[in-house]
């Protein structure tokens, strides 16, 4: 609100201020320990500073100390959603350093779970994101289909939510025997209750409103700030890993890249909910034909890349992870570095925030899909 | 006469066989105080609990199912537990309107909930100018969520108390204003006059479309009023945290939380009564055996079950429907419901003068 005309009243006998908000690291609106200090002027805000640091477990530090088998199970621990897929960054990262050709069952199969981990992880963010426009029940209705995804994961391999089922080489056990059956009934389970969703949410008038046209985030501001994921794509970028630079079985799989044009909130939405169909249709033609095969290549006992630096990245439910090593020959890797999808996309934050309310601020944390874990590390 | 008439005038003679008139009148005012303190009571924490129940019913969940057959003494036991609870404040707060501010919740539920009149001749008190009692009694509310915020030296509660203040301020227009719509059509403020005009047609249907459209405008506003989804923003969870009521713990806590429960019962109470009928049973002009039939079923049981309909409604909003934001929540009311508001008062004016009405 700009005044200052000399004979503004409110100026002159009540004088106004901007003031600030701890947002966090107790708040029912940042799914975790993250803190954003907001200034705030009335309702609108002016500015909005993340301050990071309150889960951080120093975990790229843990692993120049321990073996790259260990690696991969702290990978978990980043963004938890989408475990599979951080385990298969790492497990990729020391296949291709030590040229190892997995079997094209090991592929098929890493495929199908990274697809079913990326439903599980924007189901959950779709329920909260309900949750943080002010419809509770999204939230159970995510969980409901979320359950029958870990009930899956649970019979594969033993863990529901930080898996640990791939291994360098390929996966640690053979799939079990009701796996097909069981991905088949979620599937056609889910396919109706997408459609639930956007009955209840999608189609809502006070959602629609509540997130069309708040907070934009232009092509430039997007790419600037290495926004990558649902997120970039809300914005009309095309920036898929598993179409650039496809890995595991995503060269044989037809799907589409979903890219809206507007990069409001309501376009990132559409972006994760058009994904899960994608998603389906992914598993849904791989599912049929898991080639067979062996299940583990064999590599040597203690693992030691050669030296030198490696690169790999994966699209992980919220956009690229990429997994940088340096080498020096030795048993643990010379420094090891994340590149973490939710940093990027945390950091704009303050360019698509300012000026709108603190109940859109809500609503645009909640299509940013931010892990904490995977920012803080 | 009516069940309810009969049982007043039964404890009223009783009492006059006993002591003299002057304590009579005395402790009938005690007897009705106590009375009204314990459907306070057991009122806020059934809603509480069917609001659970109805939640988890929406949800696909069981919901509180153990204590008690089907988990009805759930709520009374959270309750005890918040009685037993030790009130934690903030340092900084301002004590005394800190503790003050539960109070003016809690009385302004109190004192509306008395002119609604639950039977024949079933109500508090029964004055002539019902509706505007209610109307001035229930507003007084919004200073103690206002004093709240202010009081407990939280900015979050500040917010969450201004946002309250500019919503319920602008949403008492519509809800007035909705009310003498219908007033329109009886010609009195009073309840006990409201309930009985609606002896052969409810007001609802006499009123044509106006009264639906005032109807519709009633509830959406009444939902504002009470502070509920989609207009919960006062207390908006995920974005203040608990709103106006974050500092408050125990038996403090427990009066905001129960008062919000009576205002809603009090809105689907006052929509069941100046819309549905209030106690008056289902009756329709010229069918009087139907008419007779519907009179088995006793006044106060028709009123608690149309006030339930409009709770249950009330509640399926909550569980469904995502929030507003402030300045929508303001354009809804300035821009939308209020100029509805003041055109449909004009119709129905012309339906009245020109005698259309049932």
């Amino acid at each position: 609100m700009k005044s200052g005309t000399l004979f503004d009243p409110i100026e002159q006998d009540l004088h106004t201020d901007e003031y600030k908000i701890n947002m966090g690291p107790q708040h029912p609106a940042t799914h975790g320990v993250l803190r954003l200090i907001l200034t705030i002027d009335g309702e609108v805000i002016k500015h909005v500073e993340p301050d990071l640091g309150y889960i951080h477990r120093s975990i790229e530090k843990i692993c120049e100390r321990d073996n790259y088998r260990q690696i991969v199970h702290l990978t978990d621990r980043m963004d938890y959603l989408s475990s599979h897929i951080n385990n298969e960054a790492v497990c990729l990262l020391i296949e291709n350093a030590l040229e190892i050709e997995v079997s094209d069952r090991v592929k098929v199969i890493r495929t199908i779970i990274a697809e079913l981990t990326r439903i599980s992880s924007h189901l959950l963010w779709w329920g909260v994101m309900g949750m943080d426009v002010g419809a509770l029940t999204t939230f159970m209705y995510g969980f409901r289909e979320r359950e029958m995804i870990n009930d899956i994961f649970e019979n594969t391999c033993g863990a529901r939510l930080t898996m640990n089922y791939n291994v360098p080489g390929g996966l640690m056990w053979d799939i079990y025997k009701d796996f097909v059956k069981d991905t088949k009934a979620f599937l056609r389970h889910f396919v109706t209750k997408l459609k639930e969703y956007n009955d209840l949410l999608t189609d809502n008038v006070i959602f629609r409103k509540r997130t069309e046209g708040v907070g934009i985030l232009s092509k430039e501001t997007a790419i600037s700030y290495g926004v990558t994921g649902p997120t970039l794509r809300g914005s009309g970028v095309s920036c898929d890993i598993r179409k650039l630079f496809p890995y595991s079985a995503y060269d044989k799989v037809q799907f589409d890249e979903i890219l809206m044009k507007g990069g409001d909130t309501f376009d990132r939405y559409l972006v994760r909910m058009k994904e899960m169909e994608q998603s389906v249709s992914i598993i849904e033609q791989l599912i049929d034909n898991i080639p067979e095969g062996s299940i583990l290549e064999k590599t040597r006992a203690v693992i030691k890349l050669p030296p030198g630096e490696f690169y790999q990245r994966v699209e992980t439910a919220r956009g690229e992870l990429g997994v940088y090593v340096i080498s020096d020959g030795k048993k643990s890797p010379y420094r090891m570095k994340f590149r973490s999808p939710g940093f990027s996309n945390l950091s704009v934050i303050n360019e698509i925030a300012v000026g709108h309310k603190i109940g859109d601020f809500v609503a645009i944390i909640s299509t940013l899909d931010l892990v904490i874990p995977d920012i803080d590390r | 006469m009516h069940g309810t008439e009969r049982f007043t005038a039964t404890v009223h003679e009783w009492l006059l066989s006993i002591f003299t008139a002057g304590t009579t009148h005395f402790v009938e005012m005690v007897l009705i105080g106590l009375a009204y303190l314990g459907f306070f009571a057991i009122a806020g924490l059934a809603l509480v609990y069917l609001e659970r129940r109805i939640a988890a019913f929406f949800q696909v969940r069981l919901g509180p199912n153990r204590v008690g057959p089907q988990g009805m003494f759930q709520t009374l036991a959270d309750a005890l537990k918040l009685v037993a609870k030790e009130p934690i404040g903030t340092k900084k707060a301002d004590s005394f309107l800190y503790s003050l501010a539960p109070y003016f919740l809690i009385i302004s539920s109190l004192m509306a909930i008395s002119v609604i009149p639950m039977g024949a001749g079933f109500s508090g008190f029964d004055i002539d100018v019902g509706v505007f009692f209610l109307i001035a009694v229930s507003s007084i509310g919004v200073l103690g969520i206002l004093i709240a915020g202010w009081g407990s030296y939280n900015k979050y509660a500040l917010i969450g108390a201004l946002r309250s203040g500019a919503q319920m301020i602008s949403y008492e227009l519509s809800v007035g204003l909705s009310l003498l719509t219908m007033i329109l059509l009886v010609g009195s403020l009073r309840f006990s006059d409201i309930v009985q005009s609606q002896s052969d047609y409810w007001l609802i249907f006499k009123g044509h479309i106006p009264a639906l459209i005032a109807f519709i405008i009633f509830i959406i506003s009444g939902t504002a009023e009470s502070n509920r989804t989609p207009f919960d923003l006062v207390e908006a969870e995920s974005e203040l945290g608990a709103g106006f009521h974050s500092e408050y713990s125990g038996i403090q806590f427990a009066f905001f939380f129960l008062s919000e429960f009576i205002n809603m019962f009090i809105i689907s109470a006052v929509a069941a009564t100046v819309f549905w009928g209030g106690w008056m049973p289902l009756h329709l002009g010229g069918f009087s055996g139907f008419n007779q039939t519907m009179d088995y079923i006793p006044g106060p049981i028709w009123f608690l079950g149309k006030t339930g309909v409009i709770i249950f409604l009330m509640m399926w909003f909550r569980w469904t429907f995502p929030r507003l934001r402030i300045d929508q929540l303001m354009k809804l009311e300035w821009k939308y419901l209020l100029p509805l508001n003041l055109i449909n008062i004009l119709i129905m004016a012309f339906v009245v003068w020109m005698g259309w009405h049932l």
